[in-house]
């Protein structure tokens, strides 16, 4: 029996080896030459695939930016598309290196899950959308409506918690896609739908006659939306959040995928020059290349670029900046100093 | 030990009964080692990662509403009793599912042996068609007939007084009060009474030869129980019917489309399958067996009931049994439309706490445990109607 135990043991600790990931997803990423992401399976803005068979979308871009800055190249990522139960066991089991896939960051999360939230691309709030029809100005009057729902999120629950706070009753039907949500509420199986307002306002688009629906003012929750690692490596989380706030401060000091070789040229600001590693000595700390930020700018552009091109402007959402403006123009979004 | 041809057993490679016990050892070893190894090996990764394991979320508060049960349930409750919520409403279609694609199943397989060329082909195009499309799409195509045929709630069908069909469901006046427990209790008293008075009967019929009137005993029965049990619990009963309120309907007994939608495709499905095996079953029995049968001038239904299904029964029932479990086990495809069955309830579990491997153990043994029921169930009844050979 000794000599079985020995044997089990040894096997038991290589294939530990193989597994056994804390601390080392940085080298395991850079040895293997491309980011592994989870992202949505099919979520307009933040993750699909566009007419060309490309993923596209804000958390897509996310992916990208990570990518140019740990190989240069913006193109060496994979995507993973997950469902909403799969996301965190495929991050946990290595599965995928970083999850960008429009997950709300809360503590509960950060946690018991044995992951960490590494910032924010994009602050959400959940609403509910009824039919012009039903006469509602404001979600305080839904008492006994019927609410379609995703199941397995935060939107379920918030939306549980907003009828008990109001002592109100509801009747929840969970409908596991979108698509199949979106239908339900066409046909008048539910009173309402609620998701994050950014997917109302493109649900909405979607119906094609936007008159017909209104979504209420109130906000039932906070939804900070942000990418999420393994706990336990510093250097892989640090690419991560920096990546973030490089897209950040690119656009605080205008740099664009179109200006950013002209300023490398001309501005000796010296902030400026940190930020695109014409002053070296900051991709050191970070184990990657002084022009990691440089290339995440020229290959991806900063933040108002992917937002505009995702879901503002130059996209059918046309959802205005709100909550993602940058904190000088009135909204939250505040890149870290790269000094 | 007691044959003379058998070796005392002796601690050697020459004996082959000692080889084979020795072979068996080495083979639950080696799967005892396996499990072991799995488990162990889980239980480390889980640690390493910070990944919170076992049972204890299950008496934390769930947080969560879920749309229909049986059982009462608020989001206040604990995420034990949201999953025991989601076993009712399986056990609840499993049940009703397994009777009624019993009944369709048999109607059909025998319609398909029917003289009548129409009947026959129609039930033939019916298994045909039912079971070659994937039963995920049925249940898909039963929810949108549902929900996109029937009008909204402002404009609900109205056929009878207090029956409303609408989109948001079948609605029935219900019987409130507290006397509907008791006169429920009689009526299945009653009825298990009668069963018994009826078997009863036919023993006396084999010994006697003579025959009893059954029907009078039953409707007696089936009068008077629940009528004692009405009068004894106070005559508390009245008709709730459903009326508007706002969004919605009030009162009344409310069939979703999301349970009818896969109570249909539930059925239909397993019935089809069903019908397979009873016409196999059926044509399993011997040609001779009818027209012996047919010679002592017994009708043709006659014959098919006394003479032909309790031999068939034999060839239908193994079968059958797989057909119950995978409608059991089906019944988690209610996921897709929305009823919040035991697997829709443990994913919305596991989303919220992160204990995967927990959730999917519940779901495991939950189905195990409902399946090995089902299954003895049927074995035992497998046994019974074996063929007593004399």
């Amino acid at each position: 029996m000794k000599i079985v135990h020995i044997a089990a043991t040894a096997v038991l600790s290589l294939c530990l080896a193989g597994i056994a990931q804390a601390g080392q997803t940085f080298e395991a990423v850079k040895k293997r030459g491309f980011v592994q992401c989870g992202v949505s399976t099919n979520l307009p803005g933040f993750a699909f695939t566009d007419g060309k068979g490309e993923w596209q979308g804000i958390d897509v871009d996310t992916c990208r930016a990570i990518a140019a800055a740990m190989f240069g190249d913006a193109k060496k990522f994979k995507v993973v598309p997950l469902t909403t139960q799969a996301r965190f066991t495929a991050l946990q089991s290595g599965e995928v290196d970083v999850l960008t896939r429009n997950t709300t960051q809360t503590m509960s999360r950060d946690t018991t899950l044995g992951l960490i939230g590494v910032g924010v691309n994009f602050y959400d709030s959940q609403g509910i959308m009824v039919t012009k029809d039903a006469n509602v100005t404001s979600a305080k009057n839904l008492a006994g409506a019927t609410i379609c729902v995703l199941p397995g999120t935060t939107t379920e629950l918030n939306l549980t918690d907003w009828f008990r706070g109001l002592k109100m009753s509801f009747k929840p039907v969970l409908l596991d896609t979108v698509d199949e949500i979106k239908r339900a509420f066409a046909s008048g199986r539910c009173d309402g739908i609620t998701m994050d307002k950014s997917q109302l306002a493109l649900a909405r688009i979607n119906y094609g006659n936007a008159d017909k629906y209104v979504i209420l003012p109130e906000a039932l929750s906070k939804e900070p939306l942000g990418p999420m690692v393994r706990q336990g490596d510093e250097a892989w989380f640090n690419v991560v959040r920096w990546s973030l706030n490089a897209l950040l401060e690119a656009e605080e000091y205008n740099l664009t995928s179109k200006n950013v070789d002209e300023v490398v040229k001309s501005n000796t600001a010296p902030h400026i020059q940190r930020i695109l590693g014409t002053t070296p000595g900051m991709g050191k700390g970070l184990g990657l290349d002084d022009k990691w930020a440089y290339n995440i700018i020229k290959q991806v552009g900063n933040y108002g670029e992917i937002f505009d091109r995702s879901l503002g402007a130059a996209s059918p959402m046309k959802l205005d900046r709100g909550l993602n403006a940058l904190y000088n123009k009135g909204g939250l979004m505040y890149g870290w100093p790269i000094r | 030990m007691t044959s003379p041809q058998r070796v005392r057993l002796r601690l050697s490679w020459q004996h082959p009964e000692f080889r084979a016990i020795l072979y068996q050892i080495i083979v639950v070893g080696l799967v005892a080692l396996a499990a072991w190894y799995l488990i162990s090996n889980t239980l480390h990764n889980l640690a390493m990662r910070n990944i919170a394991t076992g049972f204890g979320f299950l008496d934390r508060e769930a947080g969560f509403a879920i749309g229909e049960s049986v059982i009462a349930y608020s989001p206040s409750d604990t995420y034990r009793r949201a999953i025991l919520v989601g076993i009712v409403n399986t056990l609840r279609v499993s049940v009703i599912g397994l009777v009624f694609a019993t009944i369709l199943g048999v109607v059909i397989g025998i319609a398909r042996l029917s003289s009548n060329w129409l009947v026959s082909r129609l039930a033939s195009c019916y298994v045909e068609f039912i079971r070659n499309v994937p039963l995920l799409l049925q249940l898909l195509i039963w929810y949108a007939i549902v929900v996109e045929l029937l009008p909204g709630t402002r404009s609900a069908l109205h056929p009878l007084p207090g029956v409303y069909m609408s989109n948001r469901g079948l609605l029935i006046p219900s019987i409130e009060g507290p006397s509907v427990l008791a006169v429920a209790i009689a009526l299945g008293l009653a009825l298990l009474a009668s069963a018994l008075i009826a078997r009863g009967q036919r023993v006396a019929q084999r010994t006697t030869g003579k025959q009893y009137r059954f029907w009078p005993w039953l409707a007696g029965l089936c009068l008077a129980l629940p009528l004692a049990g009405w009068m004894l619990t106070g005559q508390e009963m009245h008709v709730e019917v459903p009326h508007r309120t706002g969004f919605n309907f009030e009162g009344g007994w409310a069939l979703s489309p999301e349970l009818f939608a896969l109570l249909v495709g539930l059925i239909t499905y397993t019935a089809g399958f069903i019908a397979e095996i009873v016409r196999a079953g059926i044509q399993a029995v011997d040609r001779g067996q009818w027209e012996a049968a047919q010679s002592l001038s017994l009708p043709r239904g006659r014959v098919l009931r006394l003479v032909i299904l309790p031999q068939a029964l034999r060839v239908i029932v193994p079968p059958t049994t797989s057909q119950y479990l995978n409608l059991i086990k089906n019944s988690s495809l209610a996921v897709a439309i929305g009823y919040p069955d035991l697997v829709a309830v443990v994913n919305t579990t596991l989303n919220q706490t992160g204990q995967a491997i927990e959730g999917i153990l519940i779901i495991m043994g939950a189905y195990m445990t409902v399946s090995l029921a089902v299954s003895l169930l049927m074995n035992w009844y497998n046994k019974r109607i074996a063929l007593v050979e004399r």
